[in-house]
């Protein structure tokens, strides 16, 4: 027991203030209502819409999209994660001619939708094909599937490079001059005491992208890729039941979900010695 | 959906009531169509819709003495559109079948013209069966007839589906598909323009009755029965007042009326 805890004695909590029905808060309850209105139409749409005879035709389709979904997204975030590394170095660069081509090009892919990117490479390459042939990188445009992931992987990596160029600028510069004084090699302290430091504070900056790829990667249906939004309205153009696109939301859900609870884990993993053990 | 069609029908049953006699009378049609699909439906440089089609569903609207809209849609949304009551029609080139009389009905058709094959001028596709074009990139656009007949038919060819035909023009003319199937009238109207310098038609398709269907018709919800029997009157008295002929005249050398 500490002193001041013998000195003060424990009191009651203070009563919970009683809140007055204003109007505020009728406003809130009614628009309360309404989300709860619009959830339980969904559900009802889903179970009074239930066609047993349309799922088993399209789920090995649909399911088909969600593993074309996921090697899309994988893909697209490993690649750019590699690429982000020297774009956020350049980003972090003293040296103005790096920052200023890796600021264009971050600026270029974070300025401009996926969409027009995805267009661009994906036509644009087929108005290059003699181009393409000639030294030989065809075979790569000719398929959607590549285009898909090398726009998608281009577009992350500028994202992650801001993020990871962000989270290293926000480690506070003692923590460099500390490991100077301790006469550490650049590599030992970027890699044992700044990045691991900066992943804590780029942890859920980066899941935000995850879940923002996973949604974006819709893109790559309108040209020809199979996704699970290709899937979707394949089947949407066979049965024009408007429940294979909730079906679809549900399963985008689900991915989300998936990844916000391993999220969770290692946002507990890298803050383990911040952690109270009470 | 159930919910809905109670909506619906109580909705009718009070313009009954109120409007009575009115109710009948059609003065106004709202008509969809897809404006991507030359010759039959596209949009000029000054984005007004042009094309067969759409000459024909003014010289239907002027024949029936209705006021008639044009509102463009996007192929694949086409008939959840119409469903919804976005429009009352579609006159959009699309083949009356069974699957889509699911979910739609159609007036008598109004033209019918085969389905055909598109390669690039060296290819060395000489025919148009699945043994040809096995192994082979084909592509369609999706919801269509083409891409119905190239997904049961074309089983051993890599059958890719686009949203409209001018994406899979492109990928046909760079190379990443080796053929594709669509109307020919449509094929043959890009090949022989500039922008289809690349390819040419290998051969027509024998249409297959379930896929194809008999021809092109106009979708109508189904409730609409009066509105169907105007438009089937209407395409009946343009046919016979030689209307029809002199559109067909402004934009094809042969009778698309078909067989």
């Amino acid at each position: 027991m500490t002193a001041a805890a013998a000195f003060i004695p424990a009191s009651p909590p203070p009563a919970a203030a009683r809140r007055r029905l204003g109007g505020a808060r009728i406003a809130g309850l009614g628009i309360l209502a309404l989300w709860t209105l619009l959830g339980v139409a969904i559900l009802w749409l889903l179970v009074a819409g239930y066609d047993g005879e349309m799922i088993a035709r399209y789920l090995p389709r649909i399911l088909d999209g969600v593993l074309t979904t996921l090697q899309l997204v994988g893909l697209s975030l490993v690649i750019g994660a590699a690429l982000s590394i020297p774009v956020a170095a350049g980003r972090l660069s003293a040296n103005p001619a790096i920052g200023a081509v890796t600021f264009a090009y971050s600026y270029f892919f974070r300025g401009t939708p996926l969409l027009a990117q995805t267009f661009l490479v994906y036509y644009g390459a087929g108005q290059f094909v003699g181009f393409f042939r000639e030294i030989g990188l065809w075979w790569f445009f000719r398929d959607a599937f590549n285009c898909a992931v090398l726009t998608f992987a281009l577009n992350t990596a500028a994202y992650q490079a801001e993020i990871l160029a962000g989270a290293i600028r926000s480690v506070p510069r003692g923590q460099w001059q500390a490991a100077q004084s301790l006469a550490l090699p650049r590599g030992v302290t970027l890699a044992r005491i700044i990045v691991p430091q900066a992943l804590i504070t780029a942890l859920r900056p980066y899941g935000n992208e995850v879940v923002l790829m996973i949604k974006g990667s819709a893109i790559a249906s309108i040209i020809t890729v199979l996704d699970l939004m290709g899937q979707t309205r394949y089947a949407f153009s066979k049965t024009y039941d408007l429940q294979v696109y909730l079906w679809a939301a549900i399963l985008y859900l689900a991915m989300v979900e998936i990844l916000r609870r391993v999220w969770d884990v290692l946002e507990r993993r890298l803050t383990r010695h911040l952690q109270r053990t009470d | 959906m159930r919910m809905l069609k109670t909506v619906a029908l109580a909705a009718t049953v009070l313009a009954t009531l109120v409007g009575g006699a009115v109710a009948q009378d059609i003065t106004k049609v709202r008509i969809g169509t897809e404006g991507a699909y030359p010759p039959f439906n596209f949009q000029d440089a000054n984005g007004e819709l042009k094309g067969f089609d759409v000459d024909i569903a003014k010289a239907l609207c002027a024949e029936m003495k209705v006021e008639c809209e044009f509102v463009v849609q996007d192929w694949d949304g086409i008939i959840p559109a119409l469903l919804a009551g976005k429009f009352d029609a579609i006159i959009a080139s699309m083949s009356i079948n069974e699957e889509r009389k699911k979910s739609v009905a159609f007036t008598n058709k109004y033209y019918n013209t085969p389905p055909a094959v598109a390669v690039p001028k060296d290819s060395p596709v000489t025919g148009i069966t699945a043994e040809d074009l096995k192994d082979l990139a084909v592509g369609a656009q999706s919801s269509t007839t083409h891409s119905t007949y190239a997904e049961q038919y074309l089983t051993q060819s890599d059958v890719k589906l686009y949203p409209t035909a001018d994406e899979y023009k492109l990928d046909l003319e760079n190379g990443r598909l080796d053929a594709v199937v669509d109307d020919v009238v449509v094929l043959s109207d890009w090949v022989e323009s500039e922008a289809g310098a690349c390819c040419k038609i290998v051969g027509t398709i024998t249409p297959v009755q379930e896929i194809h269907g008999e021809g092109a018709g106009i979708a109508l919800r189904k409730e609409d029965t009066a509105l169907q029997e105007k438009f089937n009157a209407a395409i009946e008295a343009i046919r016979q007042n030689g209307t029809y002929e002199t559109i067909n005249k402004q934009y094809f050398d042969f009778d698309v009326y078909g067989g």
